[in-house]
């Protein structure tokens, strides 16, 4: 019954908070740069607006795919705050990031083809951290239930510090935040125009908009179970380190460039292998 | 009615100008005008832009690109001609190549004179093509549904006449 209560509650306040988050990121950017910047509520007009907006699309199969990838997240979110299988979550969300990868594809542009493949790319850098992520909670608590990581005595960071970094260093590619931003960004222009969803308009954008407020606030709740624990007191704890993690990446957004595919895989394979690979060893000489 | 005036994202297209117009229409996005507190985005993506931003004069090779543009944005969709080489063809009007101002190929809505035109006069003309990206928004919702009810009414006399032809 808990269970239903917890992912019915994400379904519904997702968007809420995935929106709100946007807006604040938008915001804090704005004072970073030295600008007004748009009102808190931005994000929701602009989905309101595309809402509004008469439908182009090359291909009408773009809609369906669209709402497939829409579907595959909320459900991605729901077992997780369900308190399901983290395996299985992830394995959820990849089967969206594919559903995405077609309804770019499937338009035959050469800017979102090119933004496909490099979401493509994109997926082989995050997925290592996000797998071995999955091991790590495993190997200290001895199950992915969601439900059971929670009810720890001790916060799986105190075991896990470095499988936390490197899942806060690819949340970086994960959120297409710069330097990683390469398949498409949330910033106006690129040498793509916008990439992967460079063909996606009106309503097709407002459904990619909704997931990927969905799909954030699915991946502040990974971040959150490193921290939580048993005891109620951590889940302020657990919120509060997602602000400061929102906050970083907002950061390192807005004071880095762009990098080249070559060298974010580079990058993003060596922070994981260096910090989560290492302790991965650690855990399993400790067992 | 739903505000869409909240949300207007820009597309801007540099046909034949001298790009002064186009650094004052970047000027607007910089901190000391920060266009972006009304909502507008910088966009470089004609099917998610509303308001298109023409600068410079029409010119034989960029005519079938700003058309092209110009189809390519949903509507409802509003266009700006900022400077006046894009309002008239300025001072390179008589030139063999020029056709004329952004009027002679798309259906400019709102003109902002200048040379080049002040980043003060661009975030007028923006503001008033705000507006009038309201009203035909709100035209354009008023169409959809009252073309919802007559495809419903056809339908229906199709379904009404066919039955009519198994009869006979």
């Amino acid at each position: 019954m808990k269970a239903i209560i917890c992912s019915l509650c994400y379904v519904i306040f997702a968007p809420l908070i995935g929106g709100l988050l946007d807006g604040l990121d938008r915001k804090i950017s704005a004072r970073m740069q030295g600008r007004v910047g748009p009102p808190l509520l931005q994000p929701f007009y602009d989905l309101n607006k595309l809402h509004n907006k008469q439908l182009i699309a090359v291909s009408k199969s773009q809609t369906f795919l669209m709402i497939s990838y829409l579907l595959m997240m909320i459900l991605t979110g729901a077992l997780f705050y369900a308190g399901y299988d983290i395996l299985m979550c992830f394995f959820v969300m990849s089967t969206a990031s594919t559903f995405l990868y077609f309804a770019a594809i499937v338009t035959g542009s050469p800017y979102s083809t090119i933004g496909a493949s490099r979401e493509l790319i994109q997926m082989m850098a995050y997925e290592p951290a996000v797998l071995l992520a999955c091991v790590g909670f495993y190997l200290c608590m001895g199950t992915f239930d969601v439900a059971k990581i929670i009810n720890s005595v001790v916060s799986p960071i105190v075991y896990l510090p470095g499988f936390f970094i490197a899942f806060v260093f690819i949340l970086t590619i994960k959120l297409r935040k710069s330097p990683f931003d390469i398949s498409t960004s949330h910033h106006a222009h690129q040498e793509l125009i916008k990439g992967l969803t460079t063909e996606f308009g009106a309503k097709n954008l407002a459904l990619f908009q909704l997931t990927e407020w969905y799909e954030v606030t699915f991946l502040c709740g990974v971040v959150g179970l490193f921290i939580i624990n048993s005891n109620p007191i951590s889940i302020i704890g657990a919120i509060a380190v997602v602000f400061v993690v929102w906050f970083l990446e907002i950061l390192i957004d807005n004071c880095s460039a762009r990098v080249k595919f070559d060298l974010m895989l580079k990058i993003s394979w060596i922070v994981t292998l260096l910090s989560a690979g290492v302790n991965l060893l650690i855990l399993m000489i400790n067992r | 009615m739903s505000m869409v005036k909240k949300s207007p994202w820009v597309l801007h297209y540099d046909g034949s100008s001298c790009n002064g117009c186009d650094i004052e229409v970047l000027a607007c996005l910089t901190p000391v005008y920060d266009a972006e507190r009304f909502g507008i985005i910088n966009t470089g993506d004609p099917m998610q832009a509303d308001i298109l931003l023409l600068t410079g004069g029409i010119n034989s090779q960029n005519q079938a690109v700003v058309k092209q543009l110009y189809d390519q944005m949903p509507r409802p969709k509003v266009v700006v001609a900022i400077g006046v080489c894009a309002c008239t063809g300025g001072v390179f009007k008589e030139c063999y190549n020029i056709i004329g101002g952004a009027d002679t190929t798309v259906p400019v809505d709102i003109y902002v004179p200048g040379c080049a035109a002040r980043p003060q006069a661009i975030i007028d003309g923006i503001v008033q093509a705000i507006d009038l990206f309201q009203k035909r928004s709100d035209e354009h919702e008023l169409l959809m549904k009252n073309k919802g009810k007559k495809a419903d009414l056809k339908t229906k006399e199709n379904n009404n006449s066919s039955d009519k032809g198994n009869e006979a």
